[in-house]
């Protein structure tokens, strides 16, 4: 299994995106100005302030070059998986559903967070078990996850509703506790916490590392 | 050249915090009789057919999800 880890200007944890993968696979960098996935079987949009986040989160970013490509390589199916600033690029190129609004506490807050599975059956999330709870970080500011109440029953009917923050832990006022989501399929995952922060008990937690694992699981198209 | 001016807001209903601090703060300084206050964006630009600009708010200007565009 080959990641690849999109690099934006203002992309930050694409180092820590790379590394985890790397744990579990090989890795490349995708640069944002090429019209190339190198061939990669899934693709990783990680967190930072891409484009400086200017107008709104990931507004800019979702209309690089090589967003053209993700989008063409998610629409066939191929694996995506958005973190922070990721999320938020995916949900403004409407890959995925919602839209994230700056946390009610208007604050930049970092802490370690427990997610609760949902979905044990999206290709990110296949080495994890329903209902079970994995301690990340998260660090962001706009991090509120909205969308209308008739587009969050269909994604609670579609199963599309991939993590909750556990009880107690959603720090940033998201609808419905949720912290992460995936589109009808489930190739394509986007979450605020950041599980490429979790992937050695060194640092306080390992269970990031599923995510990155659940893919390399994933039989190459 | 035409100047455009498109101000952008929260859509009614979604929580708003920057526009209920903004409310709390101004009985603070002695203001009274302020309510339903809301932050949004104003996007000046000079554009050479007015008739994109709608377009350009759907596609970049603002997210029609969570905000609305008025252009004057």
């Amino acid at each position: 299994m080959k990641f690849g880890v999109v690099r934006f200007p203002g992309t930050c944890d694409d180092v820590d995106a790379f590394l985890a993968a790397s744990r579990v696979g090989e890795a490349e960098i995708l640069w944002h100005a090429d019209h190339d996935l190198k061939g990669v079987d899934a693709v990783i949009i990680p967190g930072g302030f891409s484009y400086g986040d200017h107008l709104r989160v990931g507004a800019v970013a979702r209309f690089s070059p090589v967003m053209r490509e993700v989008e063409l390589f998610a629409r066939n199916g191929g694996l995506v998986l958005g973190i922070c600033n990721g999320f938020q690029v995916l949900c403004e190129a409407g890959l995925l559903s919602g839209a994230l609004l700056p946390n009610t506490s208007l604050r930049f807050t970092c802490r370690q967070v427990d997610l609760e599975v949902v979905n044990a059956s999206t290709s990110w999330t296949n080495a994890c078990e329903v209902g079970e709870v994995l301690s990340v970080p998260a660090k962001h500011t706009t991090g509120r996850y909205y969308a209308p109440d008739p587009v969050l029953d269909e994604l609670e009917a579609n199963g599309q509703i991939v993590l909750k923050y556990a009880a107690g832990h959603n720090f940033n006022g998201s609808a419905r506790d949720i912290a992460g989501v995936s589109n009808k399929a489930g190739n394509v995952v986007g979450l605020m916490p950041h599980p490429e922060h979790a992937v050695d008990v060194l640092t306080g937690s390992a269970d990031g590392l599923k995510l990155f694992a659940s893919a390399a699981a994933v039989p190459a198209a | 050249m035409s100047r455009v001016r498109v101000l952008i807001r929260p859509k009614a209903g979604i929580l708003d915090p920057q526009g209920q601090t903004v409310e709390r703060a101004l009985p603070a300084l002695g203001f009274e009789g302020v309510s339903n206050v809301h932050v949004g964006r104003l996007v000046e630009l000079d554009v050479e057919d007015p008739a994109q600009v709608p377009a350009m708010c759907e596609k970049l200007l603002a997210n029609p999800l969570i905000e609305d565009y008025e252009i004057q």
